[in-house]
């Protein structure tokens, strides 16, 4: 019997080559970040810049390679969705923190 | 496959409001032990390990299907939930230990939010790993059908999904905590 799975929008299939290539990209992104922080040889600030990047480019990594999010016509709607909730999240995450910084300030015990 | 991937996208938000609250509390210790004396990062990263293999095997699982080879679908199905099971091992080690040591949730602010977070990845993993068990038992039984297909994608994208949520948490907790 043919396979052929009810996916229209989505698919995990991709290759051999898509999943090995994105396991190595994740493999030298993770090393790199713990033996950045592990090392400890660079000053804080230039650490945290870098070991956040390497996490975005890592999350970017495994949703080409593993989830196979792309520009083509058949991922349009759900590369929509993630768009969308990316815009969310930035407005939870920020505000959150934006507000309770504020409140903490607030809360402060006053000089007489 | 749309609906699938849309509750995969409310979960990113549930887990963004657990960010967002590990983010204001990460530095209210109450006197307690900080991120920096709790995290052994050697640790962090064999448990990295487990579940980057194991999204690895998912991988070779589906290319399998794909092929229509339902013994080696089995075979990587078995060795990604053993993986799993690794990783999901060392999670619960670790929390006894903190919890055996006083430093469990209720003991400050920092590491409620670090339970809540890390807890909830965990408490996902693990019921992927009852959702894999399933799969392997239908596979097993029924063989490769369109409606198996269908349901182990929906696994796979679920477990990739999981793997970059950690990407995020050993980031932010683990290195960032040490840093």
């Amino acid at each position: 019997m043919h396979v052929n799975p009810a996916h229209g929008s989505s698919t995990v299939h991709g290759s051999y080559r898509s999943n090995t290539t994105g396991f190595i990209l994740s493999l030298l992104l993770t090393l790199a970040s713990f033996g950045m922080v592990m090392s400890g040889k660079f000053p804080a600030s230039v650490t945290l810049a870098i070991i956040v990047t390497l996490a975005v480019l890592q999350i970017i990594a495994q949703m080409h390679y593993f989830l196979h999010l792309d520009s083509s016509p058949t991922q349009r709607w759900n590369v929509m969705v993630l768009i969308y909730t990316l815009i969310v999240i930035v407005f939870l995450v920020a505000g959150t923190l934006w507000i309770m910084y504020n409140t903490g300030i607030r809360m402060m015990p006053m000089p007489h | 496959m749309f609906g699938f991937w849309v509750y995969l996208m409310t979960d990113c938000i549930l887990f963004a409001s657990l960010f967002a609250t590990y983010a204001v509390l990460r530095h209210n210790y109450a006197g307690g032990p900080t991120g920096m004396e709790l995290f052994d990062l050697r640790y962090v990263l064999i448990e990295t390990m487990f579940l980057l293999f194991s999204s690895f095997s998912n991988g070779f699982a589906m290319l399998s299907v794909h092929r229509g080879s339902r013994s080696a679908t089995l075979k990587w199905l078995l060795l990604t939930a053993l993986l799993g099971l690794g990783f999901v091992g060392m999670e619960v080690y670790e929390f006894t230990h903190l919890v055996m040591e006083g430093n469990g949730p209720d003991r400050s602010g920092f590491l409620s939010a670090f339970f809540g977070l890390v807890g909830t990845h965990g408490a996902h993993v693990s019921i992927g790993l009852i959702w894999m068990s399933v799969m392997m038992w239908q596979l097993f039984t029924k063989g490769i059908t369109p409606v198996i297909t269908s349901r182990l994608l929906r696994l796979s994208m679920f477990w990739h999904f999981l793997d970059i949520i950690w990407i995020v948490v050993f980031t932010v907790v683990y290195l960032m905590g040490v840093l």
